[in-house]
């Protein structure tokens, strides 16, 4: 693990993430502390590859739940494989009591993520990610509540499971609603800005190497500026990146009127965004960005 | 590193933070007592990071936390930090005061109002049905107490959504395989028993808007108390008022008694009875707040008369951007349900094509429509979309000097 909150840094760093200080703060404190790191932010900020960077570095899988609404324990921890217990209890047709009842045994379960986050197989301890967390319904976060505090779960038939090596956990959001503050009080809480400028620059220079520094300096300082505008929904450094990467397919080596036309469906993803910034409005800003 | 003043000062520091709001638990600060033997102590900016980390928990106290942390950790290294003093808070509350024949008089007198307060509540039914069709604006101020307490007593729900949370049901669609394999298994013999499943159903939550601005004034007050009721009736309810711009009042509106309630709603929101810029309100709570809160179907309602200072265009715009995040856009207007009312404000006009219930709010009995609406929205129901490019054609043309034209005699 990290020594410091500068190694830290430096560790994201070569794995090609560039975080800020606080964000490698609170990393540090939450492998440290051994608490989960929950981190919030508009989408496209970085917050899933923070857990994807992190199971590169330490060296250890990657476990990964992705929350939808109606998620349940079913889907979050365990589940029978019931066409096999059925067909199990059929071929025994007539049997004693006692040789069915294996049919609640480990051959027969299910592991989804949580189960596996916790396995005693593990020989470090895994990454886990709870992804979009905010998806997840109210009933869940209490579930996960009691989970982050003693990672141990029980199934009725099988008894309790607990895990040797708790797993590294990070819980993102997208703030599509709040998340209950005894949760957030467990865990290390850290906002995701959009990215500096400078710091924009590297990612984009990092990720899209074939941009080369002079587009990359423009696409970093045209979707810095949109940033500023009124709009639905701002672009993040995902849609830099792929605008980058866009503009590159096309051959194109300074931004021009034309070509942020053609592209400019790659930065804002709400029509009404794309009308109010198409035309007059992209000329201005792309001449504000040569003029620095 | 434990030494004691300087665990004393993190104590005092979780207290200042308290003290505005943010709220830090003794296990967050014993946190951080531990979280600050990692970190290089004479790196002012390393602690300040580490203290957020482990003390703040949202977004929005983020400023409030730097601010306080300046504040507290102004002192240099070493020197012990003495707590901030803070003025005694006013009392709320007058002493109580020894039994004299004054205070008798005054409790007397403070019986008495009480009793005619029962007097009026219990009214005869003619006073009832008479109250139920008198209009809000020409209502006394003893009547509109008696017409919140009669709010009150209606039955406020948002009608309810299919989930994809499953709960047991007898009579559900599914089978639930956990349960047939359980009782199979218990029995050791094929299933026999088929307990079912079905999906759960929950209230949609509901987001209610209303306009505080000049023309609105008279009708504020009744119409917060209105959302303080639906508030304490409902799980997820979300509130926002507006004039020339938008304040988000759910926190203010949570608290149990509605004269506080008010009382802290009223201290929140800056401009009360001033401008309207509906449109300009509408597309900062459509940017800042629809994502986080036109969730799971919601149900929006706009309360306003709808005159607007603002662009008509953009409140089409804004309004159309609001009516296709969320399954039901009811408006409630309180001029409405009069014989001779047409929407012929500039901004009602401008809006009504994206309203999916156009309704009054005139009286008690339009209020009673206005719950019955809300408990029977429908799943499913679809409803005539109105494109981008037609949302400019879909404005009825208006003459400026019409916009009050409509207060009838």
């Amino acid at each position: 693990m990290f020594d410091s909150i500068e190694a830290t840094q430096a560790s994201l760093q070569e794995q090609g993430y560039f975080a800020d200080p606080g964000l490698a703060t609170s990393l540090f404190l939450a492998l440290r502390m051994d608490k989960a790191l929950f981190l919030e932010g508009e989408p496209g900020v970085g917050k899933t590859e923070v857990a994807r960077v992190l199971s590169a570095i330490l060296e250890t899988p990657l476990i990964r739940l992705q929350c939808y609404e109606g998620l349940d324990v079913n889907h979050a921890v365990y589940e029978w494989n019931y066409p096999r217990q059925l067909i199990a209890i059929q071929a025994r047709d007539g049997a004693q009591e006692q040789d069915v009842a294996d049919i609640f045994s480990e051959r027969y379960l299910l592991r989804r993520p949580l189960l596996q986050a916790i396995d005693r197989s593990h020989e470090r301890a895994p990454v886990l990610l709870i992804d979009e967390l905010d998806r997840a319904d109210e009933e869940f976060e209490s579930f996960l509540l009691e989970l982050l505090g003693d990672f141990q779960i029980t199934i009725p038939e099988l008894g309790t499971f607990r895990a040797e090596h708790p797993p590294v956990t990070i819980i993102t959001s997208n703030r599509t609603r709040e998340i209950h503050d005894a949760l957030k009080r467990r865990c290390i809480y850290h906002w995701i800005d959009y990215p500096a400028p400078e710091q924009e620059l590297q990612i984009v220079l990092k990720k899209v190497p074939e941009a080369g520094p002079a587009l990359a300096r423009q696409v970093v300082d045209f979707v810095q500026r949109l940033r500023d505008e009124e709009l639905y929904k701002l672009p993040g450094v995902a849609e830099s990146l792929d605008w980058a990467r866009a503009l590159t397919h096309l051959s194109a080596e300074r931004l021009d009127e034309d070509v942020i036309d053609r592209t400019l469906g790659l930065l804002l993803k709400y029509q009404d965004d794309v009308d109010v910034i198409r035309g007059r409005r992209a000329a201005e800003v792309l001449a504000e960005v040569d003029t620095q | 590193m434990t030494d004691a003043p300087f665990v004393a000062n993190l104590v005092a520091f979780g207290r200042a933070l308290r003290s505005v709001g943010i709220p830090v638990t003794p296990a967050q600060t014993a946190d951080l007592a531990r979280a600050l033997t990692w970190v290089d102590l004479t790196d002012r900016a390393q602690v300040f990071r580490t203290a957020r980390a482990i003390l703040v928990t949202r977004k929005e106290d983020l400023v409030l936390f730097e601010t306080v942390f300046n504040l507290f950790w102004r002192h240099p290294e070493g020197q012990s930090v003495s707590t901030p003093r803070r003025p005694p808070a006013p009392r709320d509350r007058p002493r109580q005061e020894g039994f004299t024949i004054a205070t008798y008089a005054a409790f007397r007198a403070r019986g008495e109002l009480e009793e005619r307060d029962v007097a009026d509540r219990a009214g005869t039914f003619s006073d009832q049905e008479r109250l139920q069709r008198k209009r809000f604006a020409e209502m006394s101020p003893e009547e509109l107490e008696a017409a919140r307490r009669l709010m009150r007593t209606f039955r406020w729900e948002a009608s309810r959504r299919v989930t994809r949370r499953r709960t047991p049901d007898p009579s559900g669609s599914e089978i639930d395989l956990r349960g047939v394999l359980r009782h199979a298994g218990r029995l050791g013999a094929l299933p026999a028993y088929l307990p079912r499943r079905t999906r759960a159903e929950k209230q949609r939550p509901v987001i209610l808007l209303a306009d505080v601005s000049g023309s609105m004034e008279r009708y504020s007050k009744l119409v917060l108390q209105l959302f303080h009721t639906l508030m304490r009736s409902m799980s997820d309810v979300e509130t926002f008022v507006f004039g020339t711009r938008l304040s988000r009042i759910t926190p203010q509106l949570r608290l149990r008694n509605v004269d506080r309630a008010l009382a802290e709603a009223a201290h929140h929101v800056v401009d009360w009875a001033g401008g309207t810029r509906i449109g300009a309100c509408l597309g900062d709570f459509n940017r800042t707040w629809s994502r986080r809160v036109l969730r799971r179907g919601a149900i929006v309602v706009v309360v306003s008369d709808g005159c607007d200072r603002g662009d008509p265009e953009a409140l089409a715009q804004e309004m159309r951007y609001l009516q296709h995040r969320c399954h039901r856009l009811i408006w409630l207007n309180p001029h409405a349900g009069h014989e001779d009312y047409a929407p012929r404000v500039a901004g009602m006009a401008a809006a009504l094509p994206f309203v999916d219930d156009f309704l009054p709010a005139r009286d008690i009995r339009s209020l009673k429509e206005f719950a019955d609406t809300l408990a029977r929205v429908r799943g499913g129901a679809r409803r005539a979309r109105i494109g981008r490019t037609e949302v400019s054609r879909g404005i009825p043309r208006v003459e400026s000097d019409t916009r009050f034209d409509y207060v009838s005699s």
